[in-house]
């Protein structure tokens, strides 16, 4: 079985992000970027996958520009066997990326799309449902256990109340939550194996998709900031401001 | 052009966050129908009929719509969303993965974690973890939506008038499969609804600590209970805890945050409550930059003492 896992190179999780004063956007000069935390999950889950004898072979995608090479690399190294870049410089929004994660599924035909459930800079949550409604695959969002077996995935997912349990047919998308494993690191030795692993840059301009943006971003600004607060010296003082300026309780 | 808000329910009774959805699909168009997707769901049909400002409720059910699973559910919307221009479901787990999968059948962009309509086709939505707010305009005819309900008013519950109507199921099951379900039982308040939040960090150190400290706070308060990413993983509390960028988003009139250090990803989920409070032993904690009261300390005294002291 194989297992296609999507990427996206975001600002680092640790990264303050700063608003640009022009309001066109976020300051990304100089900025670390890294693979998206959900999306490490995903690739850790396929290489146990792996490892564990279920799936014979990995294989990782990331649209984007020229530097996505670097997020590939790095999924080569905690153990995807070989990549994609689907490179172009224009800005790629959910729906496009779906389009394009459809067309290479159609022609890789793997038992299993996983990816993470959102991606940390814009937040959409939207890229894996997308690729499985474009597919006609069924789907299970916010993984927290996948098991696979009998052409099925089992996919414990986590919910507002609590964990719900569903079986999907395959082919199927997984998107990942935080609790479906903790990524290992990449040891010195794999990141130089990883080096040699095959990558297939493949312009997305060659692809026939319309991946036009459909949004328009109009402004980024600043969210209201919170007047700084005060601390108290102690539980009773605590308690006077909470009932008698709050007032909340 | 009219809007159809997604009833967010379990068949049996419907859930709050329809409302702050239904003021926000009052902000797209005046003439506001709700779509109730399920099975044996009257008594949510009936609930949606009374809220202020809904014209009509759509019933859909069907056995194999009962555990809402995406792909059924995404089915009747589509066919739906036709005569509709602004198809809006509230940003729970069942909105965050419905409606991606419509708006790609309908070949539309989707807007997520919407926090205001500005005009019919232009919305404010935050990104990177709430650290920027990006004012975003669709292309496309037809606005497939999610909305944090933290940035709408509820609707009132009642005083409508709507008309229940019934329609037929599309066919389709799909290749999905509903096997269990394990929903945490609690007497407290819903997280997302509550007045007032009592949560905990890795500072609690263990599950015992958040019975043995948190919990009776939270009773004295009548407030729910919430935690951070770190809490949960460290499984003192099941998930559905989980306040942040990737958890839920509340924004009670009172947070308590207690021996929570708070992360970014962690203020991206309270940082809009009315009142923050912070108890962290450690002075220089970033939780204290959002807290309106902080108080330095060790949270196995202070706690106690505030229970003791409400
Ligand atoms: C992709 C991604 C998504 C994430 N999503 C979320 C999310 O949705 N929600 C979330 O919360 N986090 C999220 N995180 C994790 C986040 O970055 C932090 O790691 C997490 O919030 C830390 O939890 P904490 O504050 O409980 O733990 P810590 O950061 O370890 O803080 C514990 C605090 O407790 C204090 N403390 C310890 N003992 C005591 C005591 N006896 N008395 C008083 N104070 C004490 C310490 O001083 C410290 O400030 C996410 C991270 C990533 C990478």
């Amino acid at each position: 079985m194989k297992i296609l896992v999507a990427v996206k190179r975001v600002v680092d999780f640790n990264v303050k992000v700063r608003v640009k004063a022009d309001q066109s956007g976020v300051d990304l000069a100089n900025v670390k970027m890294s693979m998206n935390p959900f999306d490490e999950i995903a690739i850790e889950e396929a290489v146990r996958l792996k490892e564990a004898g279920i799936a014979t072979e990995v294989v990782v995608i990331s649209a984007g520009p020229t530097q996505c090479q670097e997020t590939l690399r790095t999924a080569l190294a905690i153990g995807a066997d070989r990549a994609i870049l689907a490179e172009t410089d224009a800005e790629l929004q959910p729906l496009a990326v779906a389009k394009i994660l459809k067309a290479v599924c159609e022609k890789e035909q793997p038992q299993l799309l996983i990816m993470g459930k959102q991606a940390i800079d814009d937040d959409s949550n939207q890229t894996g449902q997308m690729a499985a409604a474009l597919l006609g695959w069924p789907q299970a969002t916010f993984a927290s256990k996948l098991t696979v077996a009998n052409g099925e995935a089992t996919v414990i997912r986590e919910v507002d109340g609590g964990l719900e349990t569903i079986a999907l047919t395959l082919p199927a998308v997984v998107t990942t939550d935080l609790r479906l494993n903790e990524p290992r690191y990449a040891t010195l030795p794999n990141i130089m194996k990883a080096k040699k692993k095959p990558l297939d840059v493949q312009p997305v301009a060659a692809m026939g998709i319309d991946v036009a943006p459909r949004l328009k971003t109009l402004k980024v600004t600043e969210p209201p900031k919170r007047s700084g607060g005060i601390k108290v010296a102690d539980v009773a003082a605590l308690v006077a401001k909470l009932k008698n300026e709050a007032k909340v309780i | 052009m009219t809007a159809l808000v997604i009833a967010e329910h379990d068949n049996q009774s419907l859930k709050a966050a329809t409302l702050n959805t239904v003021t926000a699909a009052l902000a797209c168009s005046s003439e506001v129908d709700v779509l109730v997707v399920g099975n044996a769901a009257e008594a949510v049909a009936q609930a949606a009929a009374q809220i202020t400002g809904v014209r009509k409720v759509i019933l859909v059910e069907a056995d194999f719509l009962a555990d809402q699973l995406s792909e059924p559910v995404a089915e009747q919307i589509v066919v739906l969303a036709a005569a509709y221009e602004h198809v809006l479901a509230p940003s729970t787990a069942h909105g965050k993965n419905v409606m991606p999968r419509v708006a790609a059948k309908l070949d539309v962009a989707q807007l997520t974690d919407i926090i205001k309509v500005v005009s019919t086709d232009t919305f404010e939505r935050p990104i990177y973890a709430g650290s920027a707010i990006a004012t975003v305009q669709t292309a496309d005819a037809k606005k497939v939506i999610t909305v944090r309900t933290t940035g709408f008013n509820p609707a009132a519950a009642t005083g409508g008038a709507g008309a229940v109507e019934k329609q037929a199921a599309q066919a389709g099951a799909g290749k999905s499969r509903f096997v269990s379900r394990e929903l945490t039982k609690s007497d407290r308040p819903e997280l997302t609804a509550a007045k007032i939040i009592v949560s905990g960090g890795r500072g609690l150190g263990s599950g015992e600590n958040f019975k043995k400290v948190l919990e009776p706070l939270a009773d004295k308060l009548n407030a729910a209970i919430g935690a951070s990413r770190a809490a949960v993983d460290a499984g003192f509390v099941t998930n559905d805890y989980q306040v942040g960028q990737t958890g839920k988003i509340v924004a009670p009139q009172l947070y308590i945050a207690v021996g929570i250090s708070g992360a970014i990803q962690h203020l991206a989920g309270m940082k809009d409550s009315k009142v923050i409070v912070a108890i962290n032993k450690d002075p220089d904690a970033p939780i204290f930059e959002v807290a309106d009261y902080g108080l330095v300390g060790d949270l196995f005294e202070a706690v106690p003492e505030l229970v003791k002291a409400l």
